[in-house]
């Protein structure tokens, strides 16, 4: 590659990225449709790296990407994090539905749906959960019957984040009650239907980009089914593999906490964290959280150069349980002041840790929970024979 | 496994290979019934310096081939797996990184190439007490004529029965200073300590023992970056014992039947499976990151040694649990590996400073 990338890049970037966005958390963007449509900073950003193409920066030009490599993209990445920006167009459909439907999907669809992803303008959002379809996510029941000239989808999902401001969804779908996995279809909905109807779900933490979604006599063209009538497994088990591998490593950087610590448990005479036990378990996070970062940089070496390396389902859940006992940890610390809601008597960073280890619970429940992965790690990479 | 060029590629099918033929656990327990001295079999260490891997961290103008810590990591990962027990840190890892960082390259042109040809073994003489304290030796070494005369113990001393000479860290008035002491040195006694697990340790008293001024290395933060070179290779070591002792555990959940079925069928064991093959991953990523950091210099690498051998010693204590209790009864035995493995786990960990060393030395370098 052009060593010119690299500086073409800074340059781009230093002219066109919002200093008003620099440093701030990007995940509300991506979760919380509304959050980010109020923004005129983020829009403004969205719009000018779509304008640039980097929405998708490895995709085919003809599809709405830059059509560059992946060490272009690593080079954007890296440029980004210096100057303490980020990319906008980290969405459900761009790291999810794009890669599955470059995959599985027919030239019409991929024309058709893959530039809106691209360009930031369709947001996406998972129906894949049901009720009664959590881990056993094969066991789903919302019901999709051929009409002749469209299908009528029938059912409920839940867990479906930013479908209140999504446009689109995609769905796992049944068209055959006499078979389990075999009977799954993979079904893009427009959310603007007739009898598509979004509610949001309060969590434990206050926040509210989980939905559920009921499906009533909705209408789908026929056109919108990805893969074979009943081949909808395939498709949603590739899917789950790329969220899997976006939540994988995206909690790879993390600040130290010894100054939280030293603010609010004080040190001993010795300049050290002043209580023991929770010295001791800070350092032991620290470490922890200090290899996964270094895991996470393998597997995407390792992956770059074509070797097996660390398989997802076990990078999750350690991505999950260091995370999760960071976020306790950061309450502990808190003491009391970790404790509120809202209002006053406490610091907006307060009140955001506390929320934010309420929503990190999630982490070991969300895109297949602790217990699935270990099954999948067991099954795929260790070789041990399905439990009875 | 890092990404790896051609010849460590190359470098860790012949280290494969070499073990699985020439030294397997039968090798460790032939020598657990034999005497004591010297602790390792010399026949297989020669091979070892035959193929080069005594001279993986010497200069090319010693004979060595100067390939870096990554490479050497790589060789003692396969011989951790089947547990081969030899001087090559000691004498490879140690010794080498001394003579190279100690700023008397007279010693170096002296015992260099001999170490790199395998004629001679160097053990380092660090710890005393039970605890790894190797800041505040209370071994002296005080000026005598126109050299140093040593006084007080070292325990245990790795491969000290094996020895030609030692490098012995001692109390100066100047700070702490390695000195290398020929094994014949007059006031030397060694003697043996059985322990858990076969490495030709020592105890070593040096009443009064004298040696020349030029017998001493001190340069700033020797005794550190020595350290640590071993300790980063001790992990490395520590994670092929440990992967090896989750492959077998693995290969047995396949095979065991109860209950009518093979028990890798049950989902408590798979579970527990699953989360060892995590810590695994997460400790070869630290191992593999303090390797390389060492090879760059990187200004974290010390505290990212701490890290590697921390985890490493976390994961051994665990797999060697994990590995006696997936196999029930007999992993009991003497007869069956387990305990070897766990023997072995326990050894390393403690070699260098133990999780706790670690986990306290990387939280002063980080400020906890």
């Amino acid at each position: 590659m052009a060593s010119g990338f690299r500086e073409e890049a800074a340059g781009w970037l230093a002219a066109n990225f919002p200093p008003a966005l620099a440093f701030k958390n990007p995940q509300p963007y991506l979760t919380d449709g509304g959050y980010a449509d109020a923004d005129a900073d983020f829009c403004l950003w969205l719009r000018r790296i779509a304008d640039k193409g980097w929405g998708a920066v490895t995709w085919p030009v003809i599809y709405g990407g830059a059509g560059l490599t992946v060490a272009h993209e690593r080079i954007i990445g890296e440029e980004m994090a210096r100057i303490g920006a980020f990319n906008p167009n980290r969405s459900y459909g761009m790291m999810m539905l794009g890669p599955t439907l470059l995959e599985f999907a027919s030239e019409e669809q991929k024309l058709r749906f893959l530039p809106p992803i691209a360009r930031g303008e369709a947001r996406w959002c998972q129906g894949f959960s049901e009720p009664g379809a959590g881990s056993d996510l094969a066991s789903l029941q919302t019901k999709c019957v051929d009409q002749g000239d469209h299908w009528l989808v029938n059912g409920q999902k839940i867990w479906t984040s930013g479908a209140n401001h999504a446009h689109w969804c995609f769905c796992l779908v049944r068209t055959d009650t006499t078979r389990k996995q075999g009977g799954i279809s993979f079904l893009l909905i427009d959310m603007a239907t007739p009898g598509v109807e979004a509610r949001p779900i309060t969590l434990i933490s206050g926040t509210t980009h989980f939905c559920e979604v009921f499906l009533t006599d909705v209408k789908v063209p026929k056109e919108n089914m990805v893969g074979a009538l009943n081949g909808g497994w395939t498709v949603g088990k590739r899917l789950l593999q790329f969220e899997r591998d976006s939540l994988a490593g995206n909690r790879a950087e993390a600040t130290p906490l010894t100054e939280l610590a030293r603010h609010y448990v004080g040190t001993d005479g010795q300049g050290r964290i002043a209580n023991s036990d929770l010295r001791a378990r800070l350092i032991r996070n620290g470490i922890r959280a200090q290899a996964y970062s270094h895991t996470v940089r393998r597997a995407g070496a390792e992956t770059k150069a074509g070797l097996k390396t660390i398989a997802v389902s076990a990078l999750k859940n350690l991505g999950a349980e260091v995370s999760q006992e960071r976020a306790d940890l950061i309450v502990e610390i808190m003491g009391n002041a970790g404790l509120g809601w809202e209002g006053q008597g406490f610091t907006a960073e307060e009140i955001e840790a506390t929320r934010a280890w309420l929503h990190s619970r999630a982490f070991s429940i969300y895109g297949g929970s602790h217990e699935i992965q270990n099954n999948i790690t067991a099954k795929q990479t260790l070789g041990l024979l399905d439990h009875q | 496994m890092a990404v790896l060029n051609e010849e460590q590629r190359m470098l860790r099918d012949a280290a494969e290979a070499w073990v699985r033929d020439r030294a397997p656990v039968t090798a460790l327990r032939a020598l657990r019934q034999g005497t004591p001295a010297p602790g390792h079999d010399p026949a297989l260490y020669a091979e070892m310096a035959e193929m080069g891997w005594t001279g993986i961290l010497a200069g090319e103008d010693h004979g060595g081939s100067d390939l870096g810590l990554l490479t050497m990591g790589i060789v003692a990962e396969q011989l951790g797996r089947h547990l081969v027990t030899s001087p090559l840190v000691s004498s490879g890892v140690g010794a080498v990184s001394a003579l190279r960082l100690g700023g008397a390259p007279v010693l170096a042109d002296e015992w260099l190439p001999a170490i790199v040809e395998g004629r001679a073994v160097l053990a380092l003489a660090i710890d005393e007490g039970p605890r790894h304290d190797p800041a505040a030796p209370g071994l002296t070494a005080a000026r005598e004529g126109g050299g140093w005369r040593l006084s007080g113990a070292k325990r245990p001393v790795i491969n000290g029965l094996a020895a030609h000479a030692f490098l012995v860290s001692a109390a100066t008035p100047d700070g702490v200073a390695l000195f290398l002491v020929d094994a014949g040195a007059p006031g030397l006694t060694i003697a043996p300590l059985k322990e858990i697990d076969v490495r030709g340790a020592a105890l070593c008293h040096f009443d009064g023992v004298m040696v020349a001024e030029d017998a001493r290395l001190s340069t700033p933060g020797l005794l550190d970056g020595v350290l640590d070179r071993v300790r980063a290779v001790v992990a490395a070591e520590m994670l092929g014992t440990a992967a090896q002792a989750f492959d077998t555990t693995l290969d047995y959940l396949k095979t065991r039947m109860q209950f009518g079925q093979i028990i890798g069928r049950f989902q408590a064991l798979q579970h527990r499976a699953a989360a060892l093959y995590g810590e695994l991953e997460l400790t070869r990523s630290a191992v593999e990151a303090a390797l390389a950091a060492l090879d760059d210099a990187a200004p974290d690498a010390a505290s990212l040694v701490s890290v590697a051998k921390a985890l490493a010693g976390d994961l051994v204590r665990r797999m060697g649990a994990e590995m006696i209790q997936l196999h029930g009864g007999i992993g009991m035995t003497d007869e069956h590996d387990a305990g070897l493995y766990l023997k072995r786990g326990r050894v390393l960990d403690m070699s260098y400073g133990d999780v706790a060393f670690h986990r306290e030395r990387y939280a002063l370098l980080n400020g906890y």
